[in-house]
């Protein structure tokens, strides 16, 4: 058994959830400051990759990095290189669905956190940095973690943009939502269900993390 | 000393406040929703003023004109919140070291000590926040806001949370604590026994408008307006007119009333405190009423009487006596009281 699909998508997984960590927290924090009605229309925006099929959110993503498109004719022009179809052009697609995951758990996160406590922070002369690294994050810690399991998980799992981003190419692209996909469309049903229960392994220990980390809350 | 000059638009809300702390303790007086809250935030730095000038000690911390707005880190100025904002993941001896972020560590290790001494904490270094009774926290929290050494402290409804029993204990270490502290004080409050125990001089707020501050046995005995002298606690009100120097026509009751002090020219209501009505007549000040409820409190037993003016609404008088007292009146149905001229208090300004 060829274990590249695991390693390319547990690598995918790994670069988009630490993206998203900083991203995510940097969006919620700074959004929550807005007024109101710019904060709707951008809290609409960044969350409706959650609901959307992630074919659209591929095919919006072709429409922008394509070889052809704005953005990936320049890149092209300019670096020689192709954004489409490339392993981390799966990063990308996989940023992109899960972004609403870590966006949202760290702006509940943040939303349950006493106001108070920064203001106090600030009357007795701790720095902004301070109030946000040593007494915003660790009285966000529990909400911030989970959002971060979730999204690595829903990474691992990320099909649909993916494959219309990155495609199939074996010992490429592949990662282990298309291998099956792949494995099954051949007829080789009994490699495809072991990259099954493969996956299955792993999203269960990572949801199983989240619920230990729930609990504790 | 602490001179407050502020003006701020919120929404349909208009804050202006005018005081000045002469040492001692000052309190804010209002009901929930006067701007008191903004008004020590904007003190502390953490509203912006729309126009005016802090001062404290010399030192400009706000000046809308001068374009002075010190960060409130630079404001060296204590707030108590009212659920005293301890950082919950931290000890209490982390929580003292936070508030002296200024010192070398060396320094700071042993202003903790000296903070943990000073407010009885010893032994609950280690624990957290939420290990501690309302008490401790309120200490640990005063605690903190020490080791930074503040020019002035600003306490916020500092008993609003906790059950009367321990409010009391906690009343009377706050005091030995504002003894201690050097700085001028001012404490937000709308329980003027509060007021009376712990301050020496008062600022009435009033949707955000702040009366002259005066001494609060002053705004005991004369409140001078209707707002203060409902926070102040008394319960009897009449619209009325000035007659002469010396005389209102109380429309409401329906009777004429002599009082001790000058009637000023724009007098709008007068106002009895409830204990200061004499079930006995006197010849003067006489007001013929009939009882139409009686009401058992804890000690005391509370009368409501029918005046001439009516009987309904502000037409009424409350009256409170001793239990004994009124049982030794045999339950009358109709009784005149006395109010002597000492104790009718004329007030300005709307409300009644």
């Amino acid at each position: 058994m060829d274990w590249y699909p695991l390693y390319n998508s547990l690598r995918i997984a790994v670069i988009s959830a630490v993206i998203v960590f900083f991203t995510g927290i940097a969006a919620a924090y700074y959004i929550a400051k807005l007024p109101r009605l710019i904060k709707g229309a951008l809290d609409v925006v960044l969350t409706l990759p959650l609901v959307l099929p992630p074919t659209v959110v591929g095919y919006l993503l072709l429409c922008l990095l394509g070889p052809r498109r704005t953005v990936g004719a320049w890149v092209l022009e300019t670096f020689g290189a192709r954004l489409t179809m490339q392993w981390w052009s799966a990063v990308f697609a996989v940023t992109v669905v899960v972004f609403p995951l870590m966006y949202r758990t760290a702006r509940g996160a943040f939303e349950s956190f006493d106001e108070d406590l920064a203001r106090a922070g600030k009357t007795l002369g701790l720095s902004n940095s301070y109030i946000f690294w040593r007494i915003r994050m660790p009285c966000c810690r529990q909400g911030i973690i989970a959002g971060a399991v979730l999204s690595f998980a829903r990474a691992i799992g990320e099909y649909g943009a993916t494959s219309m981003v990155a495609g199939y190419t074996p010992g490429r692209t592949a990662t282990v939502a298309t291998e099956v996909y792949q494995l099954w469309r051949i007829g080789n049903d009994a490699l495809a269900l072991r990259w099954v229960l493969v996956n299955i392994a792993i999203s269960a220990v990572v949801l199983l993390a989240v619920n230990l980390l729930e609990r504790r809350r | 000393m602490l001179q407050v000059n502020i003006q701020k638009k919120l929404g349909d809300f208009r804050l202006d406040v005018h005081f000045e702390t002469g040492g001692g303790v000052l309190a804010l007086l209002g009901a929930s929703g006067c701007g008191k809250s903004v008004t020590l935030k904007c003190i502390a730095g953490l509203e912006k003023p729309d126009k005016g000038r802090i001062v404290l000690n010399d030192r400009v911390l706000f000046d809308s004109e001068r374009r002075v707005d010190l960060p409130p880190q630079r404001r060296r100025v204590g707030y108590l919140f009212q659920n005293y904002a301890l950082f919950p993941h931290m000890t209490a001896a982390e929580n003292i070291a936070a508030g002296a972020p200024h010192l070398p560590p060396k320094e700071r290790q042993a202003a903790v000590a000296e903070q943990i001494r000073a407010f009885h904490l010893e032994g609950l270094e280690k624990h957290r926040p939420h290990q501690l009774s309302g008490g401790q926290q309120q200490r640990l929290a005063l605690a903190r806001i020490m080791a930074g050494d503040p020019e002035v402290l600003l306490l916020d409804e500092p008993f609003s949370a906790l059950d009367s029993y321990l409010k009391w204990q906690l009343e009377l270490e706050l005091m030995d604590t504002l003894k201690s502290f050097g700085g001028d004080v001012v404490f937000v409050s709308h329980d003027r026994d509060e007021v009376c125990r712990l301050c020496q001089s008062v600022c009435v707020l009033t949707d955000g408008t702040s009366e002259p501050q005066e001494t609060v046995r002053r705004l005991m005995e004369a409140p001078g307006t209707v707002s203060a002298a409902l926070l102040s606690g008394c319960k009897n009100y009449s619209r009325a007119e000035r007659l002469d120097d010396h005389t209102v026509r109380c429309g409401d009751w329906g009777v004429t009333l002599r009082t001790a002090a000058e009637v000023p020219a724009n007098v709008t209501a007068v106002g009895v405190r409830a204990h200061h009505i004499v079930p006995i007549a006197a010849g003067e000040n006489d007001i013929p009423c009939t009882v139409v409820r009686v009401i058992e409190d804890a000690f005391s037993t509370v009368v409501m009487l029918a005046t001439p003016g009516g009987n309904t609404g502000k037409s009424l008088l409350r009256l409170e006596l001793d239990r004994g007292r009124w049982a030794a009146l045999g339950g009358p149905d109709r009784l005149t009281v006395h109010i002597a001229p000492e104790q009718v208090m004329a007030l300005t300004g709307g409300g009644v």
